[in-house]
């Protein structure tokens, strides 16, 4: 019987500061052990819990794309007692790593030549740059059809993933609609408003072929919600990822149910369809 | 199905006996209440007693455990990279329990035992423990078991069911578990009476005067019944205590805490209550689950709706009353089922006219 509670056991090998403020940073890690890797085979939209021994874990969502070999990446905002510990870490110190955990974004039906809205805000943009870069794979474009992107941040150097945002930009099979809160910089020559209006004016319509993908803040996808509606998205092609407190990540210790679903197991990826069967405790 | 008969003078005897091949588990008076624990050499587990404060489920889910540990001394190689600590699965009976108590059990492995996911700690527990039950004789009046998908003699999670009969046990044997444990005991004289099983079991049922209806809950809708009224009214008086959870046999959430001891780091896995607000609260402050009516809600629900919807097993709940007993502010799960149960849905009341 594997022991889903043991992590396997990695390495920092690259530490990059992604905010301003440096409270956001991606961790790059590599296997100790020959094997683990193919072990951990995920899919874009899942997460997996940072196992530092004698501290804690904490579930983060998988920043690396099914189509990057050789590592896994996480994006960590600091924020608790475990993220903290991880931010001070350095390359090369050894962890630990569990999972893959949950489900993942419905890419069986997307690729089937759907067209694919990604709707993003702050560090929620995770899954979302795992998803793109698995789409924009030269092996899986044909699978989708248009893919558009609308990520937001509160500023400019709040923005992740700044390099590849740069070079989606330049391609042609994929519309990338970027935005920020705000920007006191002159020379910002992206969107400046919040998510849901950009939504609004950028997005394409909805209807049978299309699917949006929502990650971000609570008040983001509240706004955001009314605009997929009225652009024709059907709940059931509305998919959001939904955070909740966990310890096991595998629908064992019992709080992160919301109703008779656990966040961990059942999802974090659900369609709006299927939250609005809940009593949304999350 | 064989039927044992074990003279009283005999029983000790066969308990030694079985103590050379099993660790052996049982109900024993300490102080005022009974609770189970491993039993000393010659020590005896107390029959007599109606039910122990705490339900057995620590013998397979201890309230603390020790599950991974790894050394943090950085001039070791293997320092940070947890291992499994290795659990004593070495054969064990738990002699004296209830039928309710067994019954838990089985709901309990719903959770631990998935298609997907196995609890190895929970499941080698398991897998290691012969069931020993003994016949409920005098239920008390907070025991609901007959109507909780149980009863004083019900058998499912029992290897061997025990009742008393004058000067003897009759001890029925379920499984090739309770087949090995009365061997190893030594029992052997056999009695074709299930017909005491029989009339006892009519006897103690006849004596549970508590009962619940469970009928309609499985068709109530679960967000009208998540909006019900009544839900702020119940939680009123209830001080998140957690004695419910705590005493609860199938209450299984559990919270993972890292242990530093100089520079070793154990991981363990330990109880936990959704009656506590910190059970649910995000790092960034937000708690889904922040109004003490919000808790007591998710418990009644968890047991009464979800699981019920979920495995289609019945409630999550036995009918023990230890939480009818122990809770400081007399909240009843019989009252709030009743009030869960008759729960008249808008539409039904539009269909009812």
């Amino acid at each position: 019987m594997q022991n889903p509670y043991l992590p396997y056991p990695v390495r920092i090998d690259d530490i990059t500061v992604e905010a301003v403020d440096k409270s956001l940073k991606t961790f790059k890690f590599v296997f100790l052990n020959d094997g683990d890797e193919e072990k951990f085979a995920y899919q874009a939209g899942q997460f997996a819990e940072l196992s530092i021994p004698g501290v804690g874990e904490t579930p983060i969502g998988i920043a690396s794309s099914p189509v990057e070999k050789g590592f896994v990446k996480f994006t960590v905002n600091r924020a608790g007692v475990v993220t903290t510990h991880l931010h001070n870490m350095k390359v090369g110190d050894v962890m630990g790593l569990r999972g893959p955990l949950g489900n993942w974004f419905p890419w069986e039906e997307m690729e089937a030549g759907k067209n694919v809205l990604i709707v993003g805000g702050g560090f929620a943009f995770t899954t979302l740059r795992s998803s793109i870069i698995y789409m924009l794979d030269p092996a899986n474009r044909s699978k989708f059809g248009n893919i558009d992107v609308v990520y937001g941040a509160r500023s400019p150097g709040m923005l992740l993933y700044k390099d590849e945002l740069v070079e989606w930009e330049k391609r042609d099979d994929i519309n990338m609609h970027i935005t920020v809160d705000a920007t006191d910089d002159p020379d910002w020559k992206y969107n400046v408003g919040f998510v849901p209006p950009i939504t609004e004016q950028k997005a394409p319509q909805g209807g049978d072929d299309a699917y949006a993908i929502v990650c971000g803040p609570p008040i983001m996808i509240k706004f955001t919600q009314p605009v997929l509606e009225k652009l024709g998205y059907a709940h059931d092609h509305i998919i959001m990822s939904l955070e909740n407190r966990m310890k096991c990540g595998f629908g064992m210790c019992g709080r992160c149910g919301i109703g008779k679903e656990l966040v961990c197991k059942d999802g974090p990826v659900f369609t709006l369809d299927q939250i609005n069967k809940t009593p949304r405790e999350y | 199905m064989t039927i044992l008969k074990i003279d009283k003078k005999n029983w000790a005897e066969g308990l030694t006996a079985a103590a050379n091949t099993y660790r052996l588990f049982g109900p024993v008076k300490e102080k005022d209440y009974h609770q189970f624990k491993a039993l000393e050499k010659g020590e005896m587990p107390d029959l007599d007693m109606i039910n122990t404060r705490l339900s057995p489920k620590a013998l397979l889910f201890p309230q603390s455990e020790a599950m991974l540990e790894c050394s943090l001394d950085e001039s070791r190689d293997d320092h940070h990279i947890m291992k499994e600590i290795v659990r004593d699965d070495k054969p064990r009976a738990v002699v004296g329990i209830r039928p309710c108590d067994a019954k838990s059990t089985l709901l309990v492995k719903l959770n631990f035992d998935t298609p997907d996911v196995q609890d190895p700690y929970w499941l080698g527990a398991y897998h290691a423990t012969t069931f020993i039950g003994m016949a409920c004789d005098t239920p008390l009046s907070t025991c609901f078991c007959t109507t909780a998908g149980c009863g004083p003699y019900h058998e499912e999670g029992l290897d061997m069911l025990v009742m008393e009969q004058g000067d003897a046990y009759l001890a029925k044997l379920l499984t090739d578990k309770g087949k090995a444990f009365a061997a190893a005991a030594g029992w052997s004289e056999t009695a074709d009476d299930s017909a005491a099983f029989e009339a006892g079991r009519k006897a103690a049922e006849d004596r549970i005067v508590s009962t619940v209806k469970t009928d309609n809950l499985a068709a109530t809708d679960l967000l009208e019944l998540h909006g019900a009224p009544f839900w702020e009214d119940i939680a009123f008086s209830c001080i998140n205590c957690g004695t419910c959870t705590f005493s609860c046999p199938t209450c299984w959430c559990f919270d993972i805490q890292d242990e530093v001891h100089g520079k070793s780091g154990v991981r363990m896995k330990n109880w936990d209550s959704c009656m506590f607000p910190i059970f649910t609260v995000h790092t960034t402050g937000h708690n889904p689950r922040d109004a003490k009516a919000q808790r007591v809600r998710q418990r009644f629900m968890h047991k009464l709706k979800y699981f019920v919807d979920k495995y289609d097993a019945g409630i999550m709940c036995v009918g023990c009353g230890r939480c009818v007993r122990q809770c400081p502010v007399n909240i009843d799960i019989r009252r709030v089922c009743e009030q869960m149960n008759s729960f008249k849905t808008a539409e039904s009341c539009a269909a009812e006219g």
